[in-house]
């Protein structure tokens, strides 16, 4: 088991935002998180990799339990985070955002080199003196995963990919999640649009107000109509 | 023409302390987003520090290795002081942020004089640099030639640095972006800690190389701080080259300005940075500033006029102040009168903090121009009290229509700073336009008319006043113009897209507030019967936020209790020790750590939790959305 | 159509950004009670497009006729006063007041009142504010302070926001982003009755074909700055150029509105 979560509980101030959530993701495997914008899917990331600072329960990952470490410990570890909202630094240089998220070689995860990353996303390639903040909205989302890439993780967290994108760039960026499915990165992905996610999962967890309502493969999902039309508000 | 050059070159050599102690504060703000107002109070401890490390070791190693380990040594506390105090604060507001490190600077303040005396200090000369250069006549200090030469040297290192190495890297990417580096697997705290160090050290070695040109005392972390903000407002905040810029166009005003206005030179500063301001509003290197970041657990409840409950028990504890010539003495009505001063003098500004959202850190200008205006009408012009009083204000008006307009342009830290670096001029030219103003020894005899003269009665009279513009105040906070207001701080996108002009809107606010102010400062001048340039000092300013602060910033008139407990404890505590400013700074310093909600506030947070003790759940799940 | 009035009329606008064309010479016109997407790559210049029209923006050349007059070089908070209602992308409302005043902050504006110091804004047009929240079905919630609002709540609370100086043009910024599939869809409905019930035009940006395809009456696609499409949901889901370049094969939305698929 890659990854697993138990009896998580999170807080902002005096708000109770996530109730018992608990989900697995095994080696080399890619997981679907689904829900309404609201739902806690951010909220679930951020405190896997211990961004939100008022949180109980078990996050083990590769076998650790890393619910008391700080984040960069996490995320040094081998776990990488993508946030939504790109969040790229919009004032450094294509190769300078990758800098920031170099971490040293790792045993049991692939090893992504400049070289290798830009053939997983040959547009960068073609601009990598170009400053963040004069790249399309396309290509920041790409650059934000490549950045996480650097880091050489085991699973990645990418937190909705494919919001605000145009369906062309939402295509090229199944291809690239397969590709980094392919080369042996474990991957959960939080996700609004269903179509996307089917096309990359292998299971799914629905988060609804904070709580985890359902959990199984994608063909089981879609054979329960009524839990994803009442919880996705399909 | 021998003369200009020298007096060029005199300016490039003073440039060199203030683009050190600027390129600090600006590493130091790109990163944490934190303006240190602490570091005039790095680079005066770096001056004494060296002073007495130099005076110690003889020789050119005791020298410069004094200088050099004095930089480090106070770059040594620096660290303490982010691991103590800014490691609790970074996610604060950035008020709370200057203000505690303003808090730290009263500290350092008293500090300094326990340990090296009140008295000037004279270094001694730098080993090899002690002579003098002949230019066609005129001697150039070889000193002033090396600092010259060091400007552009600690500018190119200073690149490299940022641009050549992974911590460069880091820094860079932790100015735009704080915690996505952390989520990159950086300890952001390290990163923090070593660019607050060497914030802290540029600023020290700044004040270190200052020795042997010019003395060393303890005012000298203001006097550099007023120059420092004016100079990274002018050359961007967060820029260096900005700072390099900025520092060199700033000295050369100051060497320059003397000799065409030899007393107010300042003001050449100052018409530079108004220029700057309007053409580039985030400096000539700057980058505009995305909106301030909201702090998350900030109160959501909205603001509700009084009930007709809390107005009567407002009434009544106006009739319970208006009895207190009953049993108090003279003393105890003087206390009252000057409390009920600083209440108008704490809401005006709490109107501009709270409904505004823009937190000035120069409200004593008005304040104070209001108490000039009183004494220029009653002893210049002999007009009768009442006059005085309904006419001096308009001081404090004409003031804050001029400098607010240039304020109001800016928000957040520039804003701050602007209105700080206002004060100071209106200070300077209180001080040294002594043939209008007395300079230090301030205008004397401006005591009030014999209906007025009794403690009681003057008494009365501020509690009326103070009552009035309380109430006007409230009233304005829920007018069509208190929502525009709000609306202008909440969100100026959208206010704009409502046809709102935000500019206009914050400028009245600046001008009503700046006159409210400007009656206090009216009223200060009758009480006391004079009135001197402290008046306008920027101490005086920073008791108003403290009083707003204590009171509650989130509330619709927290400033009233704030100003009260405020004036009494400092009244009290200035009789009681010498040390008055390392308490006060002590206080305000855990206030801002442990506090921040104010009296007031804290009070409706524990009223408003439980009155939705019963509806909690139902607030808990709404909240879930917002959190996302 | 001929007697259906033109609201906006747009020729040539141009923009660059240090030798980068953002956009070249869009020339388009909206009328009113029309719904126009304007769809394309992130990075074709549709916000550049957006920010001209609303005055954040100045473009280097081109006109703008916003109803009737020209709007070049106005301020946002003019375009408004023309008859503009925003919204935006992420959401900007007034977090620390009820519902109901930041409808009435609107209305106050609208009224010409921002420079009352003495009037009580809660009794300011409170019927008028109600009417507009029943109008988006927030009417219950108008009490509520808006920072507790829910996402989708709040979207429709700025689209309330957006009608209080009763405009003739809609300008939506990716209305629907971040939003739930059912509530994107039920977003835009409410907004298209009523754009169709007071005669409003709305132009729009978006990147759910789901949504385009079903509410938009007509279609422009922008890339790198030009236009290269213009015409109804079938002919642009048909023009192979803008599926090579933006539509793609069609996998990430819903099927019905694939090519050859029907309406």
């Amino acid at each position: 088991m890659k990854l697993q979560v138990a009896d998580l509980n999170s807080f902002y101030g005096p708000a109770h935002i996530l109730f018992d959530i608990a989900l697995e993701v095994g080696e080399g495997e890619v997981v679907a998180l689904l829900g309404r914008n609201g739902a806690g899917k951010s909220t679930t990331f951020r405190s896997i990799v211990g961004l939100v600072e008022n949180r109980s329960g078990r996050i083990v990952f590769e076998g650790k339990d890393v619910s008391r470490e700080p984040t960069h410990a996490i995320v040094r570890g081998g776990l990488g985070y993508v946030p939504e909202e790109r969040r790229i630094f919009t004032d450094l240089t294509v190769e300078e955002n990758l800098e920031v998220g170099r971490q040293p070689k790792r045993r049991n995860a692939p090893h992504w080199t400049h070289e290798k990353l830009f053939t997983l996303f040959p547009n960068l390639g073609e601009m990598r003196n170009r400053s963040g903040g004069r790249m399309s909205g396309g290509e920041q989302q790409m650059l934000t995963i490549a950045r996480t890439l650097m880091g050489n993780p085991s699973l990645v967290l990418l937190d909705e990919p494919s919001e605000g994108l145009s369906p062309k760039i939402v295509e090229q960026m199944v291809d690239a999640i397969l590709a980094m499915k392919k080369e042996g990165v474990s991957i959960v992905v939080s996700e609004q649009n269903l179509h996307f996610a089917r096309l990359i999962s292998d299971r799914a967890y629905i988060i609804e107000r904070g709580k985890i309502c359902f959990g199984g493969t994608m063909a089981e999902l879609d054979a329960r109509p009524d839990i994803r039309d009442a919880h996705l508000s399909l | 023409m021998a003369f200009y050059f020298v007096q060029f070159l005199t300016g490039l050599a003073s440039a060199a302390s203030l683009f050190l102690v600027a390129s600090g504060l600006s590493i130091i703000f790109g990163v944490t987003r934190i303006v240190n107002f602490a570091h005039g109070a790095f680079y005066m401890l770096g001056a004494y520090v060296a002073f007495t490390l130099t005076e110690r070791f003889s020789g050119a190693l005791g020298f410069w290795g004094g200088i050099v380990v004095a930089a480090l040594i106070v770059a040594i506390i620096g660290v303490l002081v982010e691991m103590v105090l800014l490691r609790r604060i970074y996610h604060a507001p950035e008020l709370f942020q200057l203000l505690a490190t303003f808090g730290l600077t009263l500290m350092v303040q008293d500090i300094v004089v326990m340990i090296w005396g009140p008295d000037d200090l004279l270094g001694r000369r730098a080993p090899g640099f002690k002579g003098a250069v002949d230019f066609f006549g005129q001697n150039i200090p070889s000193y002033d030639l090396f600092l010259i030469a060091l400007c552009p040297i600690v500018l190119g290192i200073l690149w490299l640095l940022f641009q050549r190495t992974r911590w460069g890297v880091l820094v860079r990417a932790a100015t735009q972006d704080r915690d996505m580096v952390a989520a990159l697997g950086v300890n952001q705290k390290w990163l923090f800690t070593s660019v607050f160090a060497l914030g802290v050290f540029l600023a020290a070695l700044g004040g270190a190389l200052q020795i042997p040109r010019d003395a060393v005392h303890h005012a000298l972390d203001l006097r550099i701080i007023v120059e420092v903000f004016v100079v990274v407002v002018i050359g961007g905040l967060g820029s260096i080259i900005g700072a390099f810029v900025a520092a060199v166009l700033v000295s050369e005003l100051n060497a320059f300005g003397i000799l065409i206005f030899p007393k107010i030179s300042i003001i050449l500063v100052f018409l530079v940075m108004a220029v700057v301001l309007i053409v580039r509003p985030w400096g000539l290197f700057g980058k505009p500033e995305a909106a301030a970041r909201r702090t998350p657990g900030l109160t959501v409840t909205p603001w509700r006029p009084l009930t007709s409950g809390e107005r009567l028990m407002s009434l009544g504890a106006l009739v319970l102040a208006a009895m207190l010539p009953l049993f108090a003495g003279n003393y105890a009505l003087t206390v009252g009168s000057e409390i009920a001063i600083f209440v108008i003098f704490a809401a005006s500004l709490h109107f501009l903090m709270s409904v505004g959202g823009l937190a000035s850190f120069g409200h004593a200008a008005y304040f104070g121009l209001g108490a000039y205006g009183v004494a220029f009408l009653a002893k210049a012009a002999g007009l009768p009290m009442i006059v005085s009083l309904l006419l001096g204000p308009v001081l404090g008006l004409l003031g804050a229509a001029v400098f607010g307009f240039f304020a109001v342009q800016l928000s957040g830290v520039y804003f701050a700073m602007l209105t700080l670096a206002f004060a100071q001029i209106v200070w300077s030219i209180a001080f040294q336009w002594v043939e209008v103003t007395g300079g230090d020894n301030g205008i004397l005899g401006v005591w009030p008319e014999r209906w007025a003269a009794s403690p009681a009665n003057f008494y009365w009279l501020s509690l009326g006043i103070t009552a009035l513009v309380i109430t006007v105040l409230r009233v304005m906070v829920f007018s069509p113009f208190g929502f525009a207001l709000r609306a202008t701080r909440d969100s100026p996108l959208r206010s704009e897209a409502i046809g709102i002009n935000g500019k206009r809107v914050q400028w009245t606010a600046f001008v009503i507030s700046g006159t409210v102010a400007g009656i206090g400062g009216a009223l200060f001048a009758y009480l006391k019967g004079s009135v001197f340039p402290d008046s306008v000092g920027i101490s005086l300013s920073v008791d108003a936020l403290v009083m707003v602060l204590l009171g509650g910033v989130e509330t619709v008139s927290g400033a009233v209790i704030g100003a009260i407990v405020f004036k009494a404890a400092n009244i009290w505590l200035v009789s009681q020790t010498d040390l008055s400013k390392l308490v006060l700074g002590g206080f305000i310093v855990l206030m801002v750590v442990a506090f921040p909600k104010g009296i007031v506030g804290t009070l409706e947070t524990i009223r408003n939790r439980r009155r939705s003790a019963g509806t909690k759940s139902a607030l808990a799940t709404s909240r879930i959305e917002v959190a996302e | 159509m001929s007697m259906v009035p033109t609201l906006l009329k747009v020729e040539g606008l141009s923009k660059s950004y240090g030798g980068v064309h953002a956009v070249r010479s869009v020339s388009f016109e909206l009328r009113a009670g029309e719904i126009l997407a304007l769809i394309g790559p992130n990075g074709a210049g549709k916000s550049t497009c957006f920010d001209m029209l609303n005055g954040q923006n100045m473009p280097d050349s081109g006109r703008i006729h916003l109803l009737g007059e020209d709007t070049v070089g106005r301020k946002p908070r003019a375009i408004w006063r023309l008859g503009v209602g925003r919204t935006f992308q992420i959401t900007a409302t007034f977090p620390t007041m009820t519902v109901r005043e930041n409808v009435q902050v609107a209305l106050v504006s609208y009224g010409r009142q921002l420079f009352n110091l003495w009037g009580s804004t809660a009794a300011y047009a409170r019927e008028e504010a109600g009417r507009l929240l029943d109008l988006v079905g927030m009417g219950a919630y108008a009490e509520r302070p808006c920072g507790e609002l829910a996402y989708g709540d709040l979207k429709r609370l700025e689209l309330a926001i957006a009608l209080a100086n009763q405009p003739r043009l809609l300008l939506m910024d990716e209305p629907t982003a971040g939003m739930a599939p059912r509530e994107r869809i039920e977003l835009m409905r409410l907004t298209a009755s009523i754009a169709r019930e007071q005669s409003i035009g709305v132009l729009f940006t978006e990147h759910d074909m789901d949504v385009v395809f079903e509410h938009a009456d007509r279609i422009l696609v922008l890339n790198r700055g030009s236009l290269i499409a213009e015409g109804s949901p079938e002919e642009v889901r048909g023009n192979p150029q803008v599926r090579a370049i933006y539509l793609g094969e069609g996998l990430v939305y819903d099927a019905r509105h694939r090519e050859g698929a029907g309406a």
